[in-house]
């Protein structure tokens, strides 16, 4: 399943890579974008565990990106 | 411009005046005389020491968090480094006895710094803006007639069968059939052609379109997520999850580069301090390494590029599933279409009925058969056919061969010669060049239909300009050999094969892929109808006038909205011109990054140049990208 948040005050065009890269690895995660143009973060996987994945992609944006919010 | 960028430039123009003055009195009168001595160095520093606070405390406190969630290689937190050992650096040259230097240095790169990040997201919220223009074609709204009166909607809010209302002026929330009403609609936005069409009641309208002359009523036949307008802008919006080589590239490249050139800076500031006794030299230059950091111009650049290329097709009525395919398309080579509907115009007349006499009958017939069917020659008949049709009849489909219609004891075959063999019935073969089509009734044969389908103006032409780059042109068709040996002369194709089933033209696919060296890019261009499978085979499938059909569109990388395969030349330049600014960022960024790198390991960069390699770099290369979009307006393509 595809979802898309927005993301807002996502500040730097590398942190947003590096978010991408930490999602990506999260369990259950089968393709993730985090688009520092679009602001958006783009993630498809499996429907069940979206709220987990979710969770932790939460708080992995706010390890790299303090002020990045996602809008869930 | 928002709040948060007036509140910055404010603070970035009131820090580089207070700069400017104190840097122009210290080079006047020289900050270190007025207190002199051994403190003189005090006054210069805490001058500039709290310009520097000033504009950087955020950059300091963003930094200071990062450390504590463990991000050691931020680019807030190594840029505090760089520009704090700076000042420690020029205070403890001064306490040993050195000239009060280096404090202006430090403060300006912090100004710098912000004054570039400033521009960056500047340019990037220009870019994000001019993409989300393209966005204008999504309907704010919708009228709904629900127990008789008129309410207004989010279109998402709209169900299936629902009736609603558009006034002169609006766009059309929902694609649907008008129920009432005609009107002249503007498909620009969707399609890129700029003549109005003009449509009555009866007819299918798209999302998106904007109704010019007066007020119609729809009956809505699909949801807003699935109709036209929401999944073009599924599409663009979303198409970043496909990337392309040199956005894996960059990605791969920007995840090693900061953590080599940390690495390096470490090295450069102990090991040769230890040979040369002179680490102040050294730290310095190491510092600088620290400032260009960064990857930034490359991981914004690139991607940047391939939406910009991205929005610019769809301005041209073409939607690209990915900047992957941007790159692939610019590489093609290998031009594979399908006939029917895409080198010609698909739109069947008759060219005669054999025999004449019985011309009724046959028709009769052929439209029974033909009526549950979508190939544009069963549309044709069903159009041209104008006495009352009986669809009764029990239909069964015999792929690639044609049609079996039974109800009682009536039993009609319409189908092509294979069809008709099958059941050993004898026919007349049809010698004219064109598409027959053979209709037999109770096991007697009733005569055939004889279709000719023009050749699509712009075939020619643009089959021409793909020969003359060098590129290899096939045509797959179903028809036969007589009919594909015409068309393939006319246009001058490379190749051709004729009489193939749907499932023959994903075997010939295969063919075409498993022969081709490794560079070569195939793409195939059809309608969609009956090639989704080929279209998913190729290495870009292009969808031609794809709105019509879901399974093109999910098959397909590429969708064609208007039907016209100029759009392949239009593509062409876009995707040539994407990739030329895709390898001009990459360059460029590097070029000055390693530059920079190479000046400062020597000692000949200072850190203003630094700053420019970082942030300035990303600017340009983002002012770079948007040349990509803006040119349009000067000259269209």
């Amino acid at each position: 399943m595809k979802k898309v948040y927005k993301l807002e005050d996502l500040d730097c065009a590398n942190c947003a890579a590096k978010m991408e890269d930490a999602i990506s690895k999260i369990d259950g995660v089968k393709a993730v974008s985090v688009s520092y143009i679009m602001q958006k973060l783009i993630i498809e996987a499996d429907e069940d565990k979206i709220d987990g994945i979710m969770d932790k992609a939460v708080s992995i944006c706010k390890k790299i990106e303090p002020d990045c919010k996602i809008i869930r | 411009m928002s709040k948060k960028n007036k509140k910055e430039i404010i603070r970035l123009i009131i820090a580089s005046a207070a700069f400017a003055v104190v840097f122009a009195i210290d080079k006047i009168i020289g900050l270190e005389s007025v207190i002199g001595g051994k403190l003189g160095f005090l006054l210069p520093l805490a001058l500039y020491l709290s310009i520097y606070l000033y504009i950087g405390y955020d950059v300091l406190y963003s930094s200071a968090r990062n450390i504590i969630h463990g991000q050691f290689l931020d680019e807030k937190f190594l840029m505090a480094i760089a520009s704090l050992g700076a000042f420690a650096l020029a205070v403890y040259r001064s306490a040993n006895g050195m000239p009060a230097e280096g404090y202006e240095e430090a403060c300006a790169v912090m100004i710098l710094y912000k004054l570039g990040e400033f521009f960056e997201h500047y340019a990037a919220g220009k870019s994000r803006q001019s993409i989300s223009e393209l966005m204008e074609l999504r309907p704010d709204y919708a009228n709904v007639i629900r127990d008789g009166v008129v309410v207004t909607v989010e279109p998402e809010e709209v169900k299936v069968g629902e009736i609603i209302t558009v006034e002169p002026g609006e766009k059309i929330p929902l694609d649907g059939k008008i129920i009432s009403g005609e009107t002249t609609l503007d498909l620009r936005a969707l399609t890129g052609e700029s003549m109005p069409v003009e449509i009555k009641a009866g007819e299918r309208v798209m999302s998106g379109s904007v109704n010019i002359s007066s007020t119609i009523t729809i009956e809505v036949e699909s949801e807003f997520y699935n109709s036209t307008v929401g999944k073009i802008l599924d599409l663009v919006e979303n198409s970043a999850t496909k990337k392309s080589k040199s956005e894996n590239f960059i990605a791969k490249f920007a995840k090693y580069y900061t953590p080599s050139v940390v690495f390096a800076a470490v090295a450069l500031a102990v090991v040769p301090s230890i040979i040369t006794k002179n680490p102040t030299e050294w730290i310095y230059r190491a510092l600088n390494f620290l400032v260009i950091s960064c990857p930034c111009a490359l991981v914004i650049s690139v991607p940047l590029a391939f939406v910009a290329g991205m929005g610019k097709a769809s301005r041209n009525g073409i939607l690209i599933k990915g900047g992957s395919y941007i790159e692939a398309f610019n590489r093609a080579d290998v031009y594979v279409f399908d006939k029917t509907g895409t080198l010609t115009e698909g739109n069947f007349y008759i060219a005669s009925v054999t025999p004449e006499s019985k011309r009724d009958e046959i028709m009769r017939c052929a439209a029974i058969a033909e009526y549950h069917s979508n190939h544009p020659i069963a549309a044709y008949i069903k159009n041209t056919y104008k006495g009352e049709i009986d669809t009764t009849f029990a239909v069964t489909n015999v792929a690639g061969k044609g049609i079996i219609a039974e109800k009682g004891d009536e039993k009609i075959l319409c189908g092509n010669a294979k069809l008709l063999e099958s059941f050993g019935i004898e026919y007349v073969p049809e010698n004219g060049i064109g598409t027959a089509v053979y209709v037999a009734k109770n096991g007697e044969y009733l005569g055939s239909i004889l279709f000719c389908d023009k050749i699509k103006e712009e075939s020619e032409e643009v089959i021409a300009e793909l020969n003359g780059s060098g590129a290899v042109t096939v045509m797959l068709t179903g028809d036969s050999e007589k009919i594909a040996a015409q068309v393939a002369e006319k246009l001058h194709l490379s190749t051709y094969r004729a009489g193939l089933l749907p499932a023959d033209k994903v075997d010939e696919m295969e063919k075409i892929l498993n022969n081709k060296s490794k560079k070569d890019v195939v793409c195939f261009f059809g309608d969609g109808i009956n090639d989704a499978p080929v279209l998913m085979r190729a290495d870009i499938g292009v969808a031609m006038g794809g709105l019509g059909s879901d399974a093109a569109i999910e098959a397909s990388d590429v969708v064609f909205m208007k039907d016209d395969l100029r759009s392949i030349s239009v593509l062409k330049k876009i995707s040539k011109k994407t990739m030329a600014v895709v390898w001009q960022n990459i360059i460029l960024s590097l070029a000055v990054k390693f530059g920079i790198l190479m000046l400062s390991a020597f000692g000949l960069a200072g850190m203003w140049l630094a700053v420019f390699g970082d942030v300035g770099v990303a600017a340009l290369a983002i002012l770079n990208s948007m040349r990509i979009m803006r040119k349009e307006r000067k000259n269209k393509l």
